[in-house]
């Protein structure tokens, strides 16, 4: 960072798809008189070994809803001393569910149990010792694609027999337990040092997962001492500076998180609880120069 | 005001577009992205969701 004294005057919002949340960030950051760059991340390319770069000290909101996009751009720019938020370590982190769930076990948050294993025969015989039902996920993937709930030992071989004829990644089994809870999770949006506003996000009919691009329903959520405290705790263990904790309440344990998102998508949490996420966003960027 | 590829309709680009928005045909419900053409808008075929795509 530079040692200006004053808020930020310019940013890049680097995306690969101009949706709703990039365009409220462009026109909340115009709003407050910051030069926006809006930088497509497909029209970009980048010299790794360029010296006193264009991006030394350049503040970049990283957009990009490409998870492979989004993880080596945010690397390269990050490398030629640009500030990304979030940054790369964030990004390795979240998008990854293993590596996620060590970070936050390590930093005391309560967070499904889970195991891994690295063969075929392996998962079904760690499944044995952890128990049905189970909920498989890829270590990386989004949206819910590809997570399956586990009834017993017939769906897990159909299921692990299926990812064998995948691509490798697919062959590291990560494996969480089925947490008993109401059919909605939370999704809370940490900006900075708060958390700024949650929704409850309920399951479609005849759906167990809650995620809203499978088209489940949202309501608002109050944002208690407890949410903020642990969601903080998860952002943190993260490195993430605006992040979205999702997170189930367990019948048996209270609240987890179950996952951070570093490029979290806001448009449902603005539509339903009323807050300026994107303009606290830029509000936050814009304090990085002082 | 740009043609739609698959069915000939018109399709307006607002005034405040930005390159890499998805504009959906009025009448076929098509989608396509905008890119720059010069000063210029013009569109391609949008790629609908990434294996990667998300959060």
């Amino acid at each position: 960072m530079t040692s200006e004294t004053k808020p930020i005057s310019s940013l890049t919002i680097l995306y690969d798809n101009m949706r709703w949340e990039e365009k409220a960030l462009y026109e909340s950051a115009k709003k407050r008189g910051i030069q926006v760059d809006n930088v497509n991340c497909k029209s970009l390319f980048i010299d790794l070994n360029e010296k006193d770069s264009r991006y030394k000290d350049r503040i970049i909101v990283q957009r990009c809803v490409s998870y492979f996009k989004s993880l080596h751009s945010t690397a390269a720019l990050e490398g030629l001393g640009a500030y990304v938020v979030n940054p790369l370590q964030a990004a390795a982190t979240c998008g990854n569910k293993l590596f996620a769930h060590m970070r936050l076990i390590n930093a005391g948050v309560k967070t499904p149990k889970a195991i891994s294993a690295f063969s075929e025969e392996s998962a079904i015989a760690a499944l044995d010792n952890f128990g049905y039902p189970a909920v498989i996920k890829p270590t990386i993937g989004s949206w819910g694609r590809l997570v399956a709930l586990l009834r017993d030992k017939d769906a897990a071989k159909a299921v692990i027999e299926d990812r064998m004829h995948m691509f490798p990644l697919y062959h590291i089994y990560y494996v969480e337990e089925f947490v008993k809870r109401p059919p909605r999770d939370i999704r809370a949006i940490v900006v900075g040092d708060a958390v700024v506003a949650a929704i409850y996000r309920y399951s479609s009919e005849g759906d167990w997962k809650t995620n809203m691009a499978l088209g489940g329903r949202a309501e608002q959520c109050p944002v208690s001492t407890q949410l903020e405290d642990i969601c903080m705790k998860a952002a943190r263990a993260m490195d993430g500076e605006i992040v979205g904790v999702d997170l189930m309440e367990s019948e048996e344990e209270g609240l987890m998180v179950h996952e951070v998102n570093n490029t979290t998508e806001f448009k449902n949490t603005v539509k339903t609880t009323g807050v300026d996420i994107p303009g606290l966003m830029i509000d936050y960027l814009s304090d990085l120069g002082k | 005001m740009l043609k739609c590829p698959e069915c000939d309709a018109e399709i307006k680009i607002p005034s405040d577009s930005i390159e890499g928005e998805i504009v959906t045909c009025p009448d076929c419900g098509a989608s396509y992205e905008l890119v720059k053409d010069g000063e210029k808008f013009d569109i391609k075929p949008a790629q609908v969701v990434g294996e990667d795509w998300g959060e």
